[in-house]
């Protein structure tokens, strides 16, 4: 058939009276690193629930390693790795016992494809005999990731897995992702996190239930085309307010303890708008243009179509 | 089949690592058998009575004298008419009521056999059937010490009569209304709670996306269960057996395997409630209030169903305990065999099939 990994066309998902997912599109080609980007509510997890076949969708198909979501969801569920958003590993096994229990479910043993999990579960193998309960939140999530590679899935779908995770466990978790990408694993991974989205090999920034865009993170970025300014002050918060209410600016943003800025003519200098903030009253005013990030891609994307 | 093996083997580690599932497994059961049946057969001391002396003769006052310096009893009324008997028992007044016929003295010198009734308020089965046999007891006694001072054989004949509850139900009753109890709180309880508890935690999510069938996931969370069920069955019955005497007078092997029934029904009950409930907290809920109550209240456990008012009597039919505690009583008890007991396990195995599927069916292969 196809030589995507995933492939999605024109799937529609609503619960009740909120939509979920508005005709997404998209496919993930083999062992690639594809990310989901967008806030809490962008649809991120139904749309990873549809393809692993635990949700159904209300219009569209699906396929994944060219099986139907609907029709082949038994396939699906035995060649798929899948670790949702909520740590769901047992509590009250051991870490052995649960990685034993989840290679038995899909018909292995931990021996069998112990080549594959070792970088990771090497890291947590001296505590083998402790409660998955009193693991920390960065061997949980890389016990998590042993269970759902024990059985060497030729997709993995992964939600939001850095989610509660301190930043050293997040820069690792990233680098075994990369290095299970390198075996020919596809990986679909959620994110809400913007600079998670440039380890990807290619991003969709969701938003409300729709894709804004599908690039790899450095053509999004490349793509962005206005001029951006890093704003500094003594006060983050009446910076913001009054840019946002000034007729020169198209968009302002707080990111940390400084203002992104974007005008809506990219004739502006920086003494004009260094002008109009010692106007505002502000002090210790620091202008420099930066190169835009993710982050500033997504913010951009949101202000063209503020879908709600 | 290796991987259901292995479900299995993970349900008992839940099961042995939770201090409260255990307890709940293995202390509920002892301390109800033990609880129920020491308050069933609590000693007896200064019950009250009413008499009835329609002679009042030397040896009446004797024999009422007698009876009321034993310790057990205290005089609450002295009546006149058998009319008035209706009304002491109603009102509470007294739990049994003596009463000596005519010409008592008279018809003992004559050597006939003059008799007293015994009459006792039977809707407290356990205590009428303790106040009967130590008046009946006191009774005897005398005729033996008459007997032995005057050489003369005498007959003094106990009659007696139990109000309300002629059965006496309620004797050795607690048994099989416990196994109901317990079976019910074990199987369907422990069984939506343990379900339940997967999907709270997401766990549920992963099992559905992996091979295992369904089927597999609920067989394999049902049978720990089923087996700790069994154990629990077999272990009242010991205690009923060992520690207050509760015979077994039919098939043992027959009411072990209408236990199993039960069991199955209970844990097919369970399964249902865990298809509605996402969290432990709710299923638990359900069991306690669906489940539980009933199986307590409405089962004919502690409150006749023929006392009820009709419109309850006609939720009590479709109540699965009351027909297990039935089948179960009229085996321990009365020792009979299916033959007499086919239309009850009919019911059941009818009740058993129709949750089975019900719940199969709303079990989901997906996410809602």
């Amino acid at each position: 058939m196809s030589n995507f990994s995933i492939d999605i066309q024109n799937i529609n998902k609503s619960y009740e009276k909120t939509t979920a997912l508005k005709n997404i599109n998209l496919s993930v080609n083999k062992g690639e690193l594809f990310g989901l980007v967008g806030p809490d509510g962008a649809g991120k997890t139904s749309l990873i629930r549809i393809l692993t076949s635990l949700v159904l969708p209300d219009s569209g198909q699906a396929f994944v390693d060219g099986f139907d979501v609907v029709k082949d969801y038994k396939k699906i569920r035995q060649n798929v790795g899948y670790m949702p958003g909520k740590f769901s590993l047992y509590m009250d096994l051991t870490v052995l016992e649960n990685l034993n229990f989840f290679a038995t479910i899909f018909g292995t043993t931990i021996e069998e494809n112990y080549e594959l999990v070792k970088p990771i579960y090497s890291q947590i193998e001296s505590f083998k005999h402790r409660k998955a309960g009193a693991l920390s939140g960065g061997m949980k999530q890389k016990l998590a990731l042993s269970c759902a590679l024990i059985h060497k899935p030729t997709v993995l779908f992964l939600d939001e897995p850095t989610t509660g995770v301190d930043a050293v466990s997040r820069v690792e978790f990233w680098g075994m992702l990369k290095d299970l990408k390198s075996k020919g694993i596809s990986i679909l991974v959620s994110t809400p996190y913007m600079d998670e989205a440039e380890l990807c090999d290619r991003v969709a920034l969701m938003q409300s239930g729709e894709i804004m865009q599908i690039n790899s993170p450095q053509q999004i970025v490349n793509d962005f085309s206005h001029t951006l300014w890093q704003l500094k002050s003594d006060n983050l918060y009446k910076t913001l307010q009054s840019l946002r209410n000034w007729d020169k600016t198209h968009s302002a943003h707080a990111f940390g303890q400084s203002v992104h800025f974007v005008a809506n003519s990219s004739k502006i200098t920086s003494s004009e708008i260094k002008e109009y903030m010692e106007e505002a009253g502000l002090e210790n005013i620091e202008i420099s243009g930066i190169k835009a990030s993710i982050e500033d891609c997504f913010m951009e994307l949101m202000t063209n179509n503020p879908t709600n | 089949m290796k991987a259901f093996k292995g479900f299995v083997i993970k349900e008992f580690y839940h099961i042995f690592r939770d201090s409260r599932s255990l307890l709940i497994l293995f202390g509920i059961p002892i301390a109800q058998v033990i609880l129920f049946g020491y308050i069933i057969t609590t000693e007896i001391s200064d019950a009250n009575i009413a008499i009835l002396d329609h002679s009042k003769d030397a040896v009446t006052r004797e024999i009422i004298q007698k009876t009321l310096s034993s310790g057990f009893f205290k005089l609450a009324a002295t009546i006149e008419r058998e009319s008035e008997i209706d009304a002491i028992f109603r009102k509470g007044i007294a739990k049994e009521v003596l009463i000596f016929e005519p010409d008592f003295e008279e018809k003992l010198n004559k050597g006939e056999s003059p008799s007293i009734q015994i009459i006792a308020d039977a809707s407290d089965a356990n205590t009428a059937n303790l106040l009967v046999s130590y008046a009946s007891a006191i009774i005897q006694n005398y005729n033996r010490e008459q007997m032995q001072s005057r050489g003369v054989p005498m007959q003094i004949e106990a009659r007696i009569r139990m109000y309300y509850n002629p059965e006496l139900k309620g004797v050795y009753f607690f048994v099989p209304g416990i196994m109901a109890v317990i079976l019910m709180l074990i199987s369907a309880m422990m069984t939506s709670v343990s379900i339940a508890r997967e999907k709270e935690m997401g766990n549920m999510e992963i099992l559905l996306v992996s091979p295992l069938k369904p089927i597999q996931i609920i067989i394999g969370k049902l049978m720990p269960y089923f087996l700790l069920s069994f154990i629990n069955a077999v272990s009242v019955l010991s205690l009923g057996y060992i520690v207050f005497g509760v015979p077994v007078n039919g098939s043992i092997v027959l009411l072990l395997a209408e236990s199993m029934l039960f069991i199955t029904l209970a844990l097919s009950l369970g399964l249902l409630i865990s298809s509605i409930a996402e969290s432990q907290q709710v299923a638990m809920f359900i069991s306690m209030l669906g489940l539980m109550l009933p199986t307590i209240l409405l089962s004919g456990f502690i409150y006749p169903i023929e006392n009820m008012p009709m419109w309850l009597q006609y939720i009590c039919h479709i109540m699965p305990p009351k027909y297990f505690i039935i089948i179960v009583k009229d085996i321990m008890l009365k020792g009979v065999g299916l033959e007499y007991l086919w239309p009850e396990t009919l019911i059941l195995t009818g009740m058993t099939l129709f949750l089975i599927v019900v719940a199969s069916k709303k079990f989901k292969t997906r996410l809602a």
